[in-house]
């Protein structure tokens, strides 16, 4: 929290009197119509246009980032227009409404809809009650996907956590430590995507009698081993797709854990050296308990994380081989199947899933002060 | 690093019990522990981009890692006999009895040669002998066919050429880079001006209202998703690119607030009193200090939100779907694993095409990212 910059006096802003700012106030309004109506123009250009591509993506960001600013000018021009007592009530609400707004729509809203429809069919007409419930807790690819999600919760979880510290420790004992931190690190800049085309690579099958091209299987094989096909061997093959998220995730839980570290002090080890404390002791009667409130927020983070996790599996098995998870079922019922009301069950599902970290999180703010 | 080499004979003993030494030898475990995670860790995108560089046989029949100078087996002539499937027993190749299953697995002769099939339903054999070899043969061909989906040709090892389509990955690009900027501009400023409000003004629903930009910190977006889809669809905006900002607008939107609320609600209160009394408004507080001040803030979000949206798969595949010419990095990349996943040519070179974005703001903008990664969680 360094923060340098010179305070510098904003000047002064004009007397408000009462015929200027009748002027100022239809001068705004004036200029939100004119707005609306130039937006509005814009995105009818941008859904029926067939301008070369270059020229549509020049025009949308400019389209789409200066009518935001210039909205949140106006708007604010407006209110600032009024008199002392109504700018006070409505400005704050200039403030925060456009992304109280998009909060509505795009979550809050949706996820009561989905609530709603998953008492539904198929179809979404007819309303059954807590059928879509039991179909998926006794349907066959929902536990398999349920057991298979725990997996991920469990192993991928322990495994980012353990080597996330392991690293951290390691490299703030190491002269190399930036160097080190960011090659752990440069996996986060990769999508899922592209982390499921490298480690397909790295599990490429080729049968025995051909040369090996995944550097697992030529390892294997280098040892007098047989070629195996990773990913398709359940449960194995979870597992397998694990190793791809802990090699993405260990990263993330590396950075917060070595800032974590660098927050004990220097005393309180020094006098677990004097008193005879092994560097282990110390590390497990010291360090960990000094540093377990990041410990478990790291964890939860991932939690959430696997309990999400879709693109890995959908790149590299397509959730075949027994290796789906709650997500690509979700994907799979409302996208493959069309039966929304399963889908939304699935997805509710979810969501209770993550509630209590929500119930946690809301319960830190109202300690809180301000809350 | 460097450990004393001549008196370790004479000073074994002495070296036990010296408290610097053994820090040293501590030292070298835990640099050689931290190389080799490295080493790990780094192999598989060393071996993507290795490869990418690679020609379309050269990926499918040797590992990459033989680029480096090693001992092989080279063709050094080719001589036909009866089709492999054909052989019934052993049969005579320059003096040399072999039957069929030895000239698959590679016959080794006393002589140093190995036979082995070239192509065995044609009868042809390779006599090999072992050389030094090194497979470095490197091109930009496969960026090229990945990116503007011009044709490539190969050639089977039984000598039949075939013509095959690259992928339109260079336009993938440009569609990446509509979907983020926005989609990385717009939350930022939305969640700045709530921010502000949530830490600076007092009004009522600011505690509801925060609680809920919390709660929604956790939310898993499937919830969200099919409503969404089915509201865009009424708009008839699904497939635009307006439609996946506005998604990842509301997606990214509880973090962007949250993050930039702990930021904003940690400057100092004078600074805001002083600038009333200079007759400053709200509106020129917020654009002339507040959001100067949070430069770091607003700069670590914006490169989160910018990787999010780079690499995010899901969001794009329900709002932009199949809709010709809008396809992102993302979804062309799964696209070509679904339905060519041996064409490693392409799938190295895609792959790492869409990650040379991240990997250069990742670089030049690490400390951004880093603080924004503490910020979010350590607090949370």
């Amino acid at each position: 929290m360094e923060r340098t910059t010179e305070l510098s006096p904003s000047p002064p802003a004009p007397p408000a009197e009462g015929t200027a700012n009748m002027q100022r106030f239809f001068i705004a309004l004036l200029g939100l119509a004119v707005l609306f109506y130039l937006l509005w123009l814009g995105f009818d250009f941008l859904k029926t246009t067939t301008a070369p591509q270059i020229v549509i993506a020049l025009f949308a960001i400019v389209w789409g980032v200066g009518g935001v600013a210039l909205l949140f000018t106006l708007a604010n021009v407006l209110v600032e227009s009024l008199s002392n007592k109504w700018r006070d009530r409505i400005q704050p609400y200039v403030f925060v409404g456009p992304a109280v707004f998009f909060l509505g729509v795009f979550l809050f809203v949706p996820a009561l809809q989905t609530l709603w429809q998953s008492f539904f069919d198929a179809s979404s007409t007819n309303f059954i009650g807590l059928d879509n419930f039991s179909a998926v807790f006794t349907n066959r690819l929902m536990q398999q996907a349920f057991v298979n999600n725990l997996i991920w919760l469990v192993v991928g979880t322990g495994l980012c956590v353990i080597f996330g510290l392991l690293i951290a420790v390691l490299a703030d004992r190491s002269r190399f430590e930036s160097v080190a931190k960011a090659m752990i690190f440069l996996p986060m800049a990769i999508s899922f995507v592209g982390a499921g085309v490298i480690w397909r690579f790295i599990y490429a099958y080729a049968p025995p009698t051909d040369p090996q091209i995944g550097v697992l299987n030529a390892i294997v094989v280098s040892f007098g081993g047989q070629p195996q096909a990773w990913l398709t061997e359940s449960p194995w093959n979870t597992l397998f797709l694990i190793v791809v998220l802990v090699w993405i995730q260990t990263g993330f839980a590396m950075v917060i854990f070595s800032a974590a570290l660098k927050g004990v002090p220097g005393e309180l080890l020094e006098a677990a050296r004097l008193d005879g404390a092994s560097e282990i002791q110390s590390f497990f009667r010291v360090i960990i308990p000094y540093i377990q409130g990041t410990i478990i927020t790291v964890m939860t983070t991932i939690a959430i994380f696997t309990l999400k996790i879709f693109d890995v599996v959908i790149v590299m098995t397509g959730g075949q081989y027994d290796s789906n998870v709650i997500a690509t079922q979700f994907y799979r019922e409302f996208f493959s199947n069309r039966n929304f009301g399963y889908g939304s069950a699935i997805a509710i599902v979810l969501f209770i899933a993550v509630l209590p970290v929500m119930y946690y999180n809301l319960r830190q703010l109202r300690k809180q002060e301000g809350f | 690093m460097a450990v004393a080499q001549p008196t370790i004979g004479t000073q074994a003993r002495v070296a036990q019990s010296n408290p610097r030494r053994r820090i040293r030898w501590g030292n070298i475990i835990v640099n050689v522990a931290l190389l080799l995670i490295c080493v790990v860790w780094t192999i598989p995108t060393l071996g993507l981009l290795i490869s990418s560089f690679r020609t379309r046989e050269d990926i499918l029949t040797t590992g990459w890692w033989t680029i480096v100078p090693h001992q092989d087996f080279v063709t050094a002539s080719q001589l036909t006999i009866t089709p492999g499937n054909q052989l019934t027993g052993p049969v005579d190749v320059n003096g040399v009895s072999v039957t069929d299953d030895q000239l698959r697995a590679g016959l080794v002769l006393p002589n140093g040669q190995q036979l082995v099939w070239a192509n065995r339903r044609s009868g042809l054999v390779n006599i090999q002998e072992k050389q030094i070899v090194s497979n470095a043969n490197f091109s930009f061909d496969n960026y090229s066919s990945v990116l503007t989906g011009q044709q490539y040709t190969y050639t089977a090892p039984d000598g039949t050429t075939t013509v095959d389509q690259g992928s339109d990955m260079g336009s993938a690009f440009l569609n990446t880079l509509v979907v983020a900027i926005p989609a990385t501009v717009i939350p930022i400023l939305m969640a700045a001006f709530a921010a502000h409000a949530f830490a600076w003004m007092r009004f009522p629903g600011r505690r509801i209202l925060f609680g809920i930009v919390v709660a929604l910190l956790v939310v898993p977006i499937q919830v969200a998703l099919i409503p969404v889809l089915l509201d865009f669809n009424a708009l008839h905006i699904n497939g635009t690119f307006l439609a996946i900002w506005l998604a990842h607008t509301g997606f990214g939107l509880p973090l962007a607030t949250y993050l930039l609320y702990n930021y904003i609600s940690q400057l100092p209160r004078d600074l805001f009193e002083s600038a009333y009394i200079d007759g400053a408004s709200p509106f020129t507080v917020f654009t002339r200090l507040v959001l100067p001040l949070s430069t770091p803030a607003l700069a670590s979000f914006a490169i989160f939100q910018f990787l999010w949206v780079w690499n995010d798969y899901l969001v794009a595949l329900i709002f932009i779907g199949a809709t010709p010419g809008r396809q992102v990095l993302t979804m062309k990349l799964a696209d070509i694993v679904g339905s060519r996943g041996q064409d490693w040519h392409l799938l190295t070179a895609g792959a790492f095409v869409s990650m040379i974005i991240p990997l250069v703001v990742f670089f030049s903008l690490q400390r951004f990212f880093v603080r924004g990664l503490l910020a979010g969680s350590v607090k949370g």
